[in-house]
């Protein structure tokens, strides 16, 4: 009894011992659930894009950027809307279609297609003068540092329909 | 009668010495503005708190009217502030002094910083004092998205973009901020209201505390 005296646990420590542990159990049965809460929208699954008509016949699409807009389904939390996007959309050399967002980059300012004088065909922004060129890669030494999204698409019956925007490494 | 009244408390709970440790110092001389004019320099930090109060008791009777939804929140802004006797003024302090407490707090910093009043032992403080400035901008940022107007929308579009852009945890901060990969919408208002009206103060609360023991612990530092 008297020889390992030293490693038996005190009365007091034993006490201490139990009362941090419970305490702490009790903490966490109340934190876990509001912290859970907290990051619940970080935890959800990504939606799927759905394809919704862009409203542009195949044969209308130039090889000029054209400014389209069509409307999304927008389900935000307990509030759903009709949101109107935006999309550049014009055939490349290859015939293939490309429809770029043009949400730019670089703060999330909207550019346009040759909306500045100063710099022709390009797409400009008009917030910190963000610059792309047509295929929508960024300008080196203009503030974007990535080349504008690219929507999903594809014909259905010679129509445009757009899907998801994705966006795109850095050049 | 008052006296009375002070009396009959401090017999019981004994208030006299609490009275004492909060407010009852002699201001030294080299912080005295009547002593030495140049000594308005040590207001900054007295200042700063002064707004910070009358943010918070605007704030407080803000939320009477403010509803934290995209359908309505600009609309009880609006509201508010029309219709709402001195809805203009109570809305003004609050818009204002927003402005005011970074100006006061700025100046305070500077003044800490150029008198070296930041060295040991009130190194600590300092550290407090900087975090007191990020939870300061924290609450300008997330006050900001609550009229839900145009430039709210689109500073709060800016910010979120900022967010983003901090490696490997960018994309999780900016949905755990916007509470929506890609809306900026009802649950960013929501979340941005929780932050500003509740969690933000409770940590404005606690640091401004410490930071006023410590002085109260340390002492002001002496003159230059």
């Amino acid at each position: 009894m008297s020889e390992d005296k030293n490693k038996q646990v005190s009365r007091r420590q034993f006490l201490n011992y139990t009362l941090t542990g419970v305490g702490g159990f009790m903490a966490a049965g109340m934190l876990a659930p509001m912290v859970r809460f907290a990051i619940d929208p970080v935890l959800q699954p990504e939606a799927g894009g759905d394809f919704v008509s862009a409203e542009i016949a195949e044969e209308d699409i130039t090889t000029e950027p054209q400014r389209v807009t069509f409307k999304v389904e927008q389900v935000d939390a307990w509030y759903e809307s009709t949101v109107e996007k935006v999309a550049w959309v014009y055939k490349q050399e290859d015939g293939s279609i490309i429809a770029l967002d043009p949400t730019c980059t670089h703060l999330g300012c909207i550019v346009g297609w040759d909306s500045n004088e100063d710099h022709p065909d390009h797409f400009y922004c008009p917030c910190h003068g963000g610059l792309y060129t047509k295929d929508g890669v960024n300008v080196p030494n203009t503030p974007p540092t990535a080349p504008l999204s690219v929507y999903e698409q594809k014909i259905e019956n010679g129509i445009l329909y757009l899907g998801k925007s994705i966006p795109r490494e850095e050049a | 009668m008052l006296q009375k009244i002070y009396d009959w408390i401090d017999e019981r709970v004994d208030i006299t010495p609490i009275w004492r440790d909060i407010a009852d110092h002699e201001v030294p001389e080299h912080v005295n503005p009547a002593h030495h004019f140049s000594a308005f320099v040590y207001c900054f930090g007295g200042l700063t708190f002064f707004v910070t109060v009358i943010q918070i008791l605007s704030g407080m009777f803000l939320t009477m009217y403010y509803v934290p939804d995209i359908e309505n929140a600009w609309n009880s802004v609006f509201y508010l502030q029309q219709e709402v006797a001195h809805g203009q003024i109570v809305r003004g302090m609050h818009h204002w002094g927003a402005s005011v407490v970074i100006v006061m707090l700025f100046l305070h910093t500077l003044r800490v910083f150029f008198q070296g009043a930041y060295k040991k032992p009130r190194e600590l403080n300092w550290i407090v004092g900087v975090l007191l400035f990020f939870v300061m901008l924290a609450l300008g940022l997330t006050g900001y998205l609550l009229p839900w107007d145009n430039k709210a929308l689109f500073a709060t579009e800016v910010t979120l973009q900022i967010a983003e852009s901090v490696p490997f945890i960018g994309e999780d901060l900016k949905i755990l901020l916007a509470g929506d990969p890609h809306i900026v919408g009802a649950q960013t208002l929501t979340r941005f209201f929780a932050i500003h009206v509740f969690f933000l103060p409770a940590a404005l609360f606690v640091l401004m505390a410490v930071h006023f023991i410590m002085i109260r612990r340390q002492g002001i530092s002496g003159p230059l």
